[in-house]
């Protein structure tokens, strides 16, 4: 029983916060303020497969959210929402409730898919040259979605809140709640058991040496394609939740400037460190938040604390480590896997 | 045929903007093997200052030269301004980092994050609301046939194409360009060979920036609208530039700059002008997919 204290206080957080949110006990900034949490949990941690565990530089990761969150917005609002272009809901409203976690993942498959467009490349160009193609596959998503009119160009797509609605009116219980939290725990999930998988030695091995790596018989092509795709399907995944969570998107919400929040998320817990993401993606979610009766000072100050945080401690907050490698004790309370 | 003329000669005008952030951002990679993200905002900020100086200090709410000679003294005086602007972030940034030998990428980090800064901070400073430069040249309008040329088009033209052989002199010809090459070639032996490595590299940031300044002070005469955030993309953009050009290269990053001006310029000339970023990004992404180190890169053998 002890080894699993803080599994199950976890479980039980998670239950609280969605009863509290049921009842009303916390009002809904704080709700999307969790959400909004999970989301970052989910692409920060994503985005470290590729450049922590993996050792490249991938900056153009708010591509492969877009990506999932049109996707997934546009298959739910088809099937599920009255909608000017697509007309009237192919489904009934009602059976939003089983399909909105498939459609969360048919965004997901899709942008693993357009990951493919950054994983090829990768075969051959190493470094700085790959840190251009994502930046140049960032920009041509957004420019891509800005010309396809019918989902609402550089306007943007709405509609999401409908279907989100319709679920309410099935069952009243905070739904996106419940989903984000699972898409997170999934996310890490997965990650983990990726990590510790021979994919994960695979792709450290790619980290420390490629060359020597393909000599000790790692199918470095492959490694690179499955990193690549996971990690833009998982980021698919936290668009597809940011798009139901806000109910609008908007292709020059997922620019550079997004791209850039994830990098620094991930570089602020450290590189190759789960834990570190998450902690990060906690940290950096509420720091935001805290900072935001400062308008456009906190953009500064925002970027004075990474600049410092570099100069003092260039390794991110817990380095190459996991949290419990730092804390040992917290291994005997904790089953993970 | 005169439109495809007309067409020609606003791109390499575009281009020679592109061209003249590339070129400081290939010089800083070249030696340091850092991407400067600052660099776009420096130009920023380059225009900012070069807003600053006509109109506060030598100008109509400063000394009152009259426009010549404010384009004689704000040149120089824009470029060594925002070359010590360059200077300071490699000296508070970038340089206590080296230093500790941090990983390249943390550096990268931080330059991106010294640009968040610069750009955030102009805002949070001088407000949201854009500066109209002042006028400091007549328009003279040259036509021949229905192509017409304006004298700043030639000026800016002309700066790139001067920059861009001054600075390949530097590099190739003199002994401060010797020990930038070699400073690129082998970072721990140079210090061995007597050659002050932090003084070639300040000297680095210092070309640079001050290019970058020049090119802030003719893109703010060109379009005469300032805006905080009028670095970010253009300095993405001619970064991606410096790169298909083959980063490191002097003339990588030239050639690099015009090719992606003239893309631009003729994709919004026979497309719609939303599809600009698609077919300049999926252009430049067909070239590094053939060509993984870019037109004039060199790949580094890699050993074991």
């Amino acid at each position: 029983m002890q080894k699993y204290a803080i599994n199950i206080a976890f479980f039980v957080g998670c239950l609280l916060i969605v009863l509290a949110a049921q009842f009303g006990m916390v009002d809904l900034y704080v709700q999307s303020v969790i959400m909004f949490m999970g989301i970052n949990i989910i692409l920060s941690s994503s985005l470290n497969i590729v450049n922590g565990y993996m050792g490249e530089f991938s900056c153009g990761h708010a591509a492969f959210m877009c990506v999932g969150a049109y996707v997934s917005s546009v298959v739910t609002v088809v099937l599920f929402a009255q909608n000017k272009i697509f007309g009237a809901p192919i489904l009934p409203p009602d059976m939003a409730v089983l399909f909105m976690p498939l459609a969360i993942l048919i965004g997901g498959l899709v942008s693993a898919v357009v990951g493919i467009l950054v994983a090829v490349p990768s075969f051959k160009t190493r470094g700085d040259y790959l840190a251009i193609i994502t930046i140049a596959v960032n920009y041509m998503v957004i420019s891509g979605i800005e010309n396809l009119e019918i989902i609402g160009g550089s306007r943007g797509f709405m509609g999401m809140k409908q279907v989100v609605y319709a679920m309410s009116d099935v069952v009243n219980i905070p739904w996106m709640m419940i989903w984000t939290i699972l898409g997170t725990v999934f996310t890490i999930w997965i990650i983990r058991r990726f990590v510790s998988s021979t994919y994960g030695k695979g792709i450290s091995a790619i980290c420390q040496d490629e060359i020597a790596a393909e000599i000790m018989s790692v199918n470095t092509n492959k490694m690179k394609l499955v990193a690549f795709m996971l990690s833009s399907g998982l980021a698919g995944i936290a668009g597809g939740l940011f798009a139901h969570v806000i109910g609008y998107v908007n292709p020059q919400s997922f620019n550079i400037l997004k791209s850039t929040e994830c990098l620094v998320m991930v570089y602020l817990g450290g590189m190759g460190s789960l834990s570190g993401s998450v902690l990060s993606a906690v940290l950096f979610t509420l720091l935001l938040e805290a900072l935001r009766p400062l308008q456009i000072v906190k953009w500064v100050i925002i970027p004075l604390i990474l600049v410092l945080l570099m100069q003092f401690r260039p390794e991110g907050i817990l380095g190459n480590k996991e949290l419990g490698d730092v804390f040992p004790r917290l291994k005997r309370y904790c089953r993970f896997k | 045929m005169e439109a495809l003329f007309q067409n020609i000669i606003n791109a390499l005008q575009w281009g020679s903007f592109y061209a003249l952030i590339a070129l400081g951002y290939t010089l800083v990679y070249g030696v340091l093997l850092l991407i400067n993200f600052a660099h776009g905002d420096i130009f920023m900020v380059g225009a900012y200052i070069a807003f600053g100086v006509s109109v506060f200090v030598l100008g109509t709410q400063g000394l009152g030269l009259p426009n010549w000679a404010i384009l004689a003294c704000g040149v120089p005086l824009t470029m060594i301004l925002t070359a010590g602007v360059g200077v300071t972030l490699e000296r508070i940034a970038y340089r206590p980092l080296r230093r500790k030998g941090a990983h390249r990428l943390y550096v990268v980090i931080t330059a991106l994050m010294c640009g968040l800064i610069l750009e955030n901070g102009n805002l949070a400073l001088l407000g949201a609301s854009r500066k109209k430069f002042p006028e400091l040249m007549e328009k003279a309008v040259w036509t021949f046939g229905n192509v017409s040329v304006t004298n700043l088009k030639v000026i800016v033209i002309v700066a790139a194409f001067a920059t861009f052989a001054f600075l390949n002199f530097i590099v190739t010809r003199t002994r401060i360009g010797m020990a930038m090459r070699a400073v690129s070639y082998d970072k721990f032996a140079i210090p061995l060979m007597g050659i002050p490595v932090d003084s070639v590299i300040v000297f680095t940031f210092v070309l640079g920036s001050g290019f970058a300044g020049l090119a802030g002070m003719l893109f703010a005469m060109s379009y005469p609208i300032l805006e905080p955030y009028m670095g970010a993309l253009i300095g993405w953009k001619a970064f991606i530039a410096a790169v298909v050009g083959g980063i490191g290269d002097i003339r990588g990053a030239f050639v690099g700059g015009f090719l992606l001006g003239f893309i631009e310029i003729l994709v919004v000339a026979f497309f719609p002008s939303t599809f600009r970023d698609l077919i300049a990004f999926s252009i430049l992404l067909l070239i590094l997919w053939i060509k993984p180190t870019g037109l004039f890169g060199v790949a580094r053998h890699q050993k074991i």
